[in-house]
């Protein structure tokens, strides 16, 4: 009755460390000498490195490092330079946009949100050459790109939230502040100021495809592990000659719910639901205050927003003498 | 009926947990079981419940049809039907049907030799819809602290249950949660990307499409970009891993809101500002 479930690698056999399939002619040499890790080989691979830095790696982390370096040093600065506030607030501490009087001027001084713009110069740079080099490398080793495409839908959303909307509002002052806390009052604000995003038919798509990329990760990720007696994991095998693997999984979910991905498709599955949250959240971002005031009433008005029991409160601001 | 080519050499007898041969059987697609013939009762039970309790509301929208849980004032104990007797029932329903469910994919996972780890992920969800509906309102006191069945109804609860405590994204458990949430769908996306990169390669310019590439180069691309690939096998744990954390430190980011912690709680941080190494 008690059998292995897969849970961790229980014998990891040490090689040569994997270089990799080599590289066409003209690139750069990959870096690092791979280690082995034990408690990395439990649950996964043990080999640690190599990588390929390459020109756009390079450049990319670099423009990352300034990005990041701009909001520590603002938020150092805006605690007096005193590491130990600096510590103790870091949380709290923000680097924030311009301010509504500054509209959607590329010039801004640089105590009044000009460094703002200037992060998001570097950090919308480091993102794009991480694209790039993330197209670049698949296409080096022959591979589709479906990595970047994917990627490129959270480009998306995060070019939508400290980009896109804020040229449409005309203002940087919509942006996102970088901050932990603050980004998150910023979330809380952005709600309440459009009437409550839950009334908003693209942040639900976008929640139902968050949670369904959870759900479906875990359904994904448990029925590999289950078949994993029969090699359920070799999933590219699988997929070119299928096994009994493969045909155990699927008719676990036949059996289950009548209905059954096949070992490529559920790697499609995976990829639309990932992709299309944060797809259809950046949309939902982009119509905020740009074609939707107000979510609530736009939700009364298309018949969606439910109506509960009077509880007797008064509202004050319908009372006389109340100025709107 | 709807038997996949190789689908009938695995449906053979055994594995059941319950109820021996007498319920080991086949409709359609569906595995049945004794658990099955539960799941079934109780979905069935449920849902009609649904569409009655909808019927004596005001509305058929079904984005508006809302079934709220009794008034506060009934405490612990039984509602008349409609006044959240309903809503009772119905819960107990859903969780006879979910559990039912589970126990069925164990029954359904020994008939085809597998491990136990997708009804062992599905209990993770129960618990969270557990929490929500049974833990929580029975530490408070009232099954008037469930969440009313009903599309947006739900988020107004989501929504006032969270401006109770003032903002809820300083909830630490919550803030845990909704990281694991986005990290699962970020996984997702790469290994759902990866698969489907290495098994669709591009076609080079005479238009040839390229060999299916093996998990050597899966690797590869990723010790490329990052350093690090945690490889086939890895990678499935890792995305169960985190699938099941984002929802168990959901339960617990809701189960702690009135129970453990009843003020707003962006204040809940001060205990790290008030540290006796600076304050």
């Amino acid at each position: 009755m008690a059998q292995y479930q897969n849970i961790f690698t229980q014998v990891q056999l040490r090689g040569p460390a994997e270089m990799g399939p080599e590289l066409p002619r003209g690139s750069y040499p990959r870096i690092g000498n791979p280690g082995f890790n034990w408690l990395m080989g439990k649950l996964g691979n043990a080999q640690i490195g190599p990588i390929y830095l390459g020109g756009l790696g390079t450049a990319s982390l670099l423009c990352g490092i300034i990005a990041f370096e701009i909001v520590g040093l603002n938020m150092f600065a805006s605690v007096g330079w005193n590491p130990v506030q600096f510590v103790r607030q870091l949380f709290w501490l923000s680097l924030e946009p311009p301010g509504p009087e500054w509209g959607f001027r590329a010039m801004v001084p640089l105590d009044k949100g000009g460094w703002f713009i200037i992060t998001g110069f570097f950090f919308s740079a480091s993102v794009l050459l991480w694209w790039a080099r993330t197209y670049l490398r698949a296409r080096e080793l022959g591979m589709g790109t479906h990595v970047s495409w994917a990627f490129l839908s959270a480009i998306w959303l995060m070019a939508v939230l400290g980009f896109i909307r804020p040229m449409m509002m005309g203002s940087w002052a919509e942006a996102v502040p970088y901050g932990i806390f603050p980004h998150l009052d910023w979330t809380a604000a952005f709600s309440i100021r459009y009437g409550n995003l839950f009334y908003n038919p693209f942040h639900c798509l976008s929640i139902v495809f968050l949670y369904g990329s959870t759900l479906l990760f875990a359904m994904h990720g448990a029925t590999i592990l289950a078949v994993g007696r029969y090699g359920g994991e070799r999933e590219i095998e699988q997929i070119t000659d299928r096994g009994t693997a493969s045909e155990r999984a699927a008719l676990f979910w036949r059996w289950t719910m009548g209905f059954n991905a096949t070992m490529e498709s559920i790697h499609r599955w995976a990829w639309w639901f990932a992709v299309l949250t944060t797809l259809s959240g950046g949309i939902g971002i982009l119509l905020t205050g740009t074609v939707v005031d107000n979510w609530y009433l736009w939700a009364m008005q298309h018949g969606y927003a439910p109506s509960y029991p009077t509880t007797g409160v008064v509202d004050p601001a319908t009372l006389p003498g109340a100025t709107p | 009926m709807a038997l996949l080519s190789f689908e009938r050499k695995y449906r053979v007898r055994g594995g059941t947990l319950i109820g021996g041969d007498l319920f080991d059987y086949w409709i359609g697609p569906f595995f049945v079981g004794f658990f099955g013939i539960t799941s079934a009762l109780f979905a069935t039970l449920g849902t009609l419940l649904i569409f009655y309790s909808a019927s004596r509301g005001p509305t058929w929208n079904p984005w508006l049809i809302s079934i709220a849980p009794p008034d506060i004032s009934y405490g612990l104990a039984l509602a008349p039907l409609n006044k959240g007797g309903d809503w009772q029932i119905i819960t107990i329903c859903a969780l006879g049907a979910f559990i039912s469910w589970a126990l069925r994919e164990v029954e359904i996972c020994r008939k085809l030799g597998m491990g136990y780890h997708v009804p062992f992920a599905y209990s993770f969800a129960i618990f969270a819809y557990s929490s929500l509906v049974v833990i929580r309102p029975i530490l408070l006191g009232a099954w008037g602290f469930g969440f009313p069945y009903g599309i947006f109804s739900h988020l107004d609860w989501v929504s006032n249950t969270g401006y109770q405590y003032l903002h809820f994204h300083y909830n630490p458990a919550h803030m845990i949660a909704v990281s694991f949430f986005f990290t699962t769908t970020l996984a997702l996306s790469l290994h759902g990307a990866l698969v489907l990169s290495a098994v669709n390669p591009p076609k080079d310019s005479n238009g040839v499409r390229g060999e299916v590439k093996s998990p050597e180069y899966e690797d590869a691309f990723f010790r490329d970009t990052i350093g690090y690939s945690v490889g086939t096998l890895g990678i499935h744990r890792v995305g169960l891993f985190l699938a099941l954390s984002a929802g168990f430190w959901s339960a617990i980011c809701i189960i702690i809101s009135g129970p453990l912690w009843t003020r707003g709680w962006p204040e809940w941080w001060t205990w790290w500002l008030n540290l006796p190494i600076w304050s």
